[in-house]
């Protein structure tokens, strides 16, 4: 089924139509791509062009209207209901525009929560969680709500919760699109680090064009395709 | 319970409309408990009243007396073990309003004939030897803090003496119910006093209890003994003291279906103001769920958590309500002694109990579905 053994996510000929009424729009029209293990890609394309989209499928939030994506190994277009939630949880780590936090709960709390899914015993959670808020640099911030903390400090908050399941990939849409330069850069690092040094696979949606440039390759969505423009394609 | 910390957390979100429905659900609870405690009150001595036994009445009403003689014409009639009888008294102690029922009896054949008050073996030696003595219930005792010893005074309404209208008895023992439900509010004294002492003379008695060796047969039995006096100056009703009790306590009103009613529309209201609740707490993070889904949560996942929340809110609001009114009941019922017995019976403990269940599950139920039918894609772009 995969053509390069080393592929991470492979998807092929991705189409997805939405209907809204008796209007009929063509989002996804045939998009391939391929992903390799440990490979930071970025992806850009005018507002509307299906960006957000493409990354709910790769992640299996949503199920394409034809094609395929297997990631790892497993067809995800195939899965539905339990199974796909499950999948998720073990293979999927996301990082979203506006963080998307429980306020209610603290920043170690919100990090925990991927965790609650997994058989993993009190002790070891709380060690994860340490762990994760260690690498994003919060170690001192565990006990704060996210009212408490900067918007830069909510998107690390943000990461750490991604990254604690130890995922496969992180898909991370507009991650410093809500961030000033500065908190922004900080977690542009982050991610480069955990690419870096981790070897986690990131796709990261970005309409900063500086921001894309940390990626590995980086590619163009238009008006439903695929463009590819990255340095080594 | 991993997901507790969660659950709790999400509950007091708002806090101050978490607590104004708590507090509905509490008031909701002591209202049931404590209607349900007046209920059995008002409905008092039907559940308790033996289907072995008959009471016959006058037949045009139970006010009307019937002739002492009789009581051996009954006893002749095939199937009856026993016979005795009782006449209402109607004195007043100090104040017409320590009201209180005082019955004139046969002592040994009233204490036969209803084992289910409990009266120690010295206590009724007194009692029998003491042509003046009464033997009253803990409840009435507790009420008025009377003693063994006590002489107590009664003004007659209905009886009066020969030389007046005051009545003096001593009081030889204070009787206790076998069960919880027993009626422990009764005076009762010799009827030897009452028929040697009064004005008219004796010869009358208010009602007979009869009690029969075949509860199956009671109807037949009753109607044999109806058709004895048949056409005599004083026809009787024979019933099951169970139906006689009831159509007592039916004079009263229909309490019971009247306590019902209120408890329904209470428990109504609450289930709508907690499923609101729900429902707005979970329209208000309709983008958390999606996180959360999105996190790996399953759809059963989401609706367990709204469903405990929910539950979480019905049983802390439902326990503190039924563990309040049980401190008011405690206290005592509200009229001072009046009613027989004040307390909650175990039955609607249970019915409480699964009250709050219903209300915990049936206000989570459709905030719940909209969490299930939540489409990630959808939730995520609202934000
Ligand atoms: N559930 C949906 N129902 C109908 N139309 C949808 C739905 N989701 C997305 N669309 C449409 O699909 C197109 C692509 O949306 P998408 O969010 O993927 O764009 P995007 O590239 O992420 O844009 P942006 O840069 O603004 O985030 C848009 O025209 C959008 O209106
Ligand atoms: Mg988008």
């Amino acid at each position: 089924m995969s053509d390069a053994p080393e592929s991470l996510v492979q998807v092929r000929n991705l189409h997805k139509v939405f209907r809204r009424g008796s209007e009929r729009i063509d989002v996804l029209q045939g998009v391939n791509l391929d992903l390799a293990q440990g490979e930071y890609l970025s992806l850009m394309g005018p507002s509307g062009s299906g960006k957000t989209t493409l990354l709910n499928l790769i992640g299996g939030l949503d199920t394409p209207s034809d094609g395929s994506v297997t990631v790892s190994g497993d067809r995800i277009d195939k899965m539905s209901g339990g199974k796909l939630s499950r999948w998720r949880s073990r293979h999927i780590g996301f990082v979203f525009q506006l963080y998307n936090l429980l306020p209610v709960l603290t920043a170690e709390r919100n990090v925990d929560l991927p965790l609650l899914l997994s058989p993993l015993s009190r002790a070891q959670r709380k060690k994860h969680v340490a762990t994760a808020l260690a690498m994003v640099g919060l170690s001192d911030r565990a006990k704060h709500y996210p009212r408490q903390l900067s918007g830069g400090q909510e998107q690390r908050v943000g990461i750490a919760r991604a990254i604690v399941t130890d995922p496969t990939l992180l898909l991370c849409d507009e991650p410093t699109g809500d961030l000033d330069r500065r908190s922004g850069d900080e977690i542009l690092e982050l991610l480069q680090a955990l690419n870096k040094e981790h070897g986690k696979a990131i796709i990261m949606v970005t309409h900063d064009a500086r921001a894309a440039e940390r990626a590995s390759r980086t590619l163009y969505l238009d008006k439903g395709m695929l463009v590819n423009e990255g340095v080594d394609a | 319970m991993r997901f507790f910390p969660l659950i709790w957390s999400s509950l007091f979100r708002r806090k101050v409309r978490t607590l104004f429905t708590l507090l509905s659900i509490v008031i909701a609870f002591v209202l049931f408990n404590y209607l349900s405690a007046v209920r059995v009150a008002f409905s008092m001595g039907v559940d308790v009243a033996g289907n072995d036994r008959l009471m016959l009445i006058h037949k045009v009403s139970f006010i009307q007396l019937l002739p002492e003689s009789y009581q051996a014409r009954i006893l002749s009639v095939d199937g009856v073990k026993a016979v005795t009888h009782s006449t209402w008294f109607g004195g007043v102690y100090q104040d017409p309003r320590n009201f209180f029922g005082q019955f004139a009896v046969e002592p040994e054949g009233y204490l036969n004939m209803y084992p289910e008050f409990l009266l120690p073996d010295d206590a009724k030696e007194r009692w029998y030897r003491n042509r003046t003595g009464a033997v009253v219930g803990r409840s009435l005792a507790d009420r008025f803090d009377w003693t063994v010893g006590d002489r107590i005074p009664l003004q007659g309404t209905i009886w009066r003496t020969q030389n007046g209208d005051t009545w003096e008895f001593t009081i030889d023992g204070i009787y206790d119910g076998a069960e919880q439900g027993t009626d422990t509010s009764q005076f009762l004294f010799h009827y030897d006093y009452l028929a040697e002492a009064n004005a008219l003379g004796r010869g009358f008695v208010g009602w007979y209890m009869i009690q029969i060796d075949d509860p199956s047969r009671a109807v037949a039995i009753g109607d044999t003994i109806d058709e004895r006096f048949a056409n005599s100056p004083f026809e009787t009703a024979t019933s099951t003291e169970q139906a006689f009790v009831q159509a007592f306590a039916s004079q009263i009103g229909d309490i019971g279906s009247m306590m019902t009613a209120i408890m329904g529309a209470v428990l109504f209201t609450i289930l709508l103001v907690s499923a609101n609740t729900m429902g707005q707490s979970v329209r208000e993070r309709t983008s958390e769920l999606a996180v959360l889904k999105t996190l790996g949560f399953t759809n059963r996942g989401v609706l367990s958590l709204v469903l405990v929340e929910s539950l979480l809110m019905a049983v802390v609001g439902g326990s503190l309500g039924m563990g309040l009114s049980w401190l008011i009941i405690q206290q005592g019922d509200p009229t001072g002694g009046l009613l027989p017995a004040f307390f909650v019976p175990p039955r609607d403990l249970v019915i409480g109990a699964g009250l709050i269940l219903f209300l915990g599950t049936a206000s989570g139920v459709v905030p719940g579905v909209q969490a299930v039918r939540l489409r990630i894609v959808d939730a995520l772009r609202r934000t």
